[in-house]
């Protein structure tokens, strides 16, 4: 009798050092999900929002056009409600699949007369780029709450989804690494930072639906191509070309898998 | 503790068993992402910068292999896995003085380390070893992702003998010869760390010394 | 003349709470930049705000405050449709009043 409660003793022994073990973690994560609660009174986000609205509805470069008079974001010209939330989508003037920032640099070329070879050229921290950044997350914030609604039916947006869906899993670089790598499992993450799985549509809307965002460890406000850039930097690719196809191609890998979830722009990150 | 770990082999056993009907489905891609039009994307859309060159998009076989998702876990592809793997282990290059274990204490930094080869990074520079971003593997670093298995006690729960050594050695130098998709990077065939730089990590993982086996 | 802050008021049972998100680098000097040369200093050093005329908080800030700073606090007293005035004057003599409506 003694000696088989010796032995139930060690058994609870070791279940509740396994457990410590893993409630030490959850308290850590938990301590991190409490911190991005705080941070969401107050996003510093609402004050690239501010700057994006001035320049939509400010006349600006050789045509001394407004974007808000010029630019079809794909409900009509000046409409910004909800335009977030329907893209990327085929536009029929320039036969493309865009994404809200490639669509905006056809309006600047189109309507205002400026070059966009120099915006896209640029890095994320010049003026030129932190403007079209700004004017992201002006027009992202009107399509808050507003479900995503971005369902591939012409022939070239379903054929920018199987482009994104095949560049997802396409491993290449010296670390083998594509965007599945991180992304393609469930439940797992990079040292604490846990990982949407891109596949599914809660892990496509946690990525899609809270960029851009503003992420508080570098003061930068970021946008989806901001994201896209920095990931495939990690992944030790080559640099993708702002608003090129590919960053459209998983933009709509990503709009697409998370159809119907609400946007929840702009977002503010640690 | 077995507890635990029997529970976390279940559940992953049950995922594999969920994720393998829709992989499967998923052998060829959509009719928009042929091969002309996917590489006519890749060519139009990715530039140099600074030591990440455009050159890097090319895949050697390995990554052309296992950029298809289900030939990780499709039995008709168990042959070319295997082909795979030999070729890979093919390339190990075993420890030139005889010499298996370096310093744990240098181990840990580059276990810390993620460093290196991205193009905000110049080529000079010591690349990490990006080790703790996917594994556990001391106690006491409690940032550490979860994509790869925990490493904590590695020496203490084997035998430290030279099949142990040996296999340890291959893991890190090409991962890809003992499991053909693995995601772990190829450290040594691949040029992110050197065979220091390996030494240091396996007397981390193996030295009685070392945290991970106190 | 820095950019735009972003001020709410809004009062329950006599109690007004204030939350004001201010632009600025917020730059400690502490930083170098890509050449090794050092980030001068350039931070809010004096926050002020005034529910009405009466001044309900005054604060003398350092390098530590993030960038875009965020302050919200609660006064007692005030009522929809008093105004709120903020503020801020930073290490390089640089200032921003802005206003809102207490709702």
């Amino acid at each position: 009798m003694h000696r088989l409660s010796t032995v139930l003793a060690a058994v609870c022994v070791a279940a509740t050092a396994a457990n410590a073990i893993g409630a030490e973690k959850d308290a850590a994560l938990q301590g991190i999900d409490a911190y991005r609660e705080a941070l969401q009174d107050g996003n510093p986000a609402e004050l690239f929002e501010l700057t994006g609205e001035e320049l939509w509805t400010t006349p600006a470069g050789p045509k001394n056009a407004a974007l808000s008079a010029s630019c079809d974001l794909g409900l009509g010209v000046g409409v910004v409600k909800g335009a977030y939330a329907q893209l990327p989508r085929w536009f029929a003037d320039t036969d493309r699949v865009q994404d809200l920032e490639s669509r905006l640099l056809t309006c600047m070329e189109t309507a205002q007369g400026i070059d966009p070879k120099p915006i896209i050229a640029a890095s994320f921290s010049k003026p030129e780029k932190e403007r079209l950044v700004a004017l992201a997350t002006y027009i992202s914030g009107q399509s808050k709450g507003i479900p995503v609604s971005v369902k591939p039916g012409h022939p070239k947006e379903k054929a920018m989804y199987d482009l994104g869906q095949r560049m997802f899993f396409y491993q290449a670089g010296p670390h083998d690494f594509a965007c599945a790598t991180c992304h393609g499992q469930e439940g797992t993450r990079i040292r604490m930072q846990e990982l949407p799985y891109i596949p599914s549509t809660k892990g496509a809307a946690s990525g899609w639906t809270s960029w851009p965002a503003y992420r508080v460890s570098n003061g930068q406000m970021w946008s989806m191509q901001t994201r896209i850039n920095d990931c495939f930097r990690q992944q030790r690719f080559p640099e993708p070309v702002y608003a090129s196809d590919v960053t459209i191609a998983l933009s709509m890998y990503m709009a697409a898998n998370s159809n119907g979830e609400s946007m929840a722009t702009p977002g503010i990150k640690r | 503790m077995t507890k635990s770990t029997l529970i976390a082999a279940a559940l992953a056993a049950g995922l594999l068993a969920l994720h393998a009907g829709p992989a499967a489905a998923q052998s060829k891609w959509g009719p928009g992402a042929d091969d002309a039009t996917f590489q006519a994307m890749l060519k139009s859309s990715f530039k140099d910068n600074g030591i990440a060159k455009t050159a890097r998009l090319t895949q050697d076989e390995t990554q052309a292999f296992c950029s298809t998702p289900d030939n990780a876990t499709d039995p008709a592809a168990a042959k070319k896995r295997e082909a795979i793997e030999a070729a890979n282990l093919a390339t190990v290059k075993w420890p030139s003085d005889g010499k298996w274990l370096g310093d744990w204490k240098e181990g840990e930094k580059i276990a810390q380390s993620g460093r290196g080869l991205t193009w905000t990074d110049k080529a000079e520079q010591v690349n990490g070893g990006n080790c703790y971003n996917c594994h556990q593997i001391t106690a006491e670093e409690i940032s550490h992702g979860t994509i790869g298995p925990s490493l904590h006690n590695y020496g203490k729960l084997r035998d430290r003998d030279e099949a142990t050594l040996k296999a340890t050695w291959v893991r890190i130098y090409n991962s890809k010869s003992v499991n053909a998709c693995s995601n772990m990077p190829r450290g040594g065939h691949m040029g992110i760390i050197d065979e220091t730089q390996i030494k240091h990590l396996m007397a981390l993982l193996l030295d009685p010394q070392s945290p991970v086996n106190k | 003349m820095g950019s735009p802050m972003k001020i709410r008021a809004t009062s329950k049972d006599g109690v007004t709470e204030i939350k004001v998100l201010m632009s600025h680098e917020m730059e400690t000097g502490q930083r170098k930049d890509a050449s090794g040369a050092v980030v001068p200093a350039w931070f809010i050093n004096e926050v002020t705000a005034k529910l009405g005329d009466k001044t309900v908080l005054q604060a003398q800030w350092g390098p530590s405050v993030s960038k875009n700073p965020y302050l919200a606090f609660k006064v007692k007293g005030g009522q929809a449709g008093d105004k709120v005035t903020v503020t801020w004057v930073d290490n390089k003599g640089d200032t921003r009043t802005d206003t809102a409506t207490v709702s």
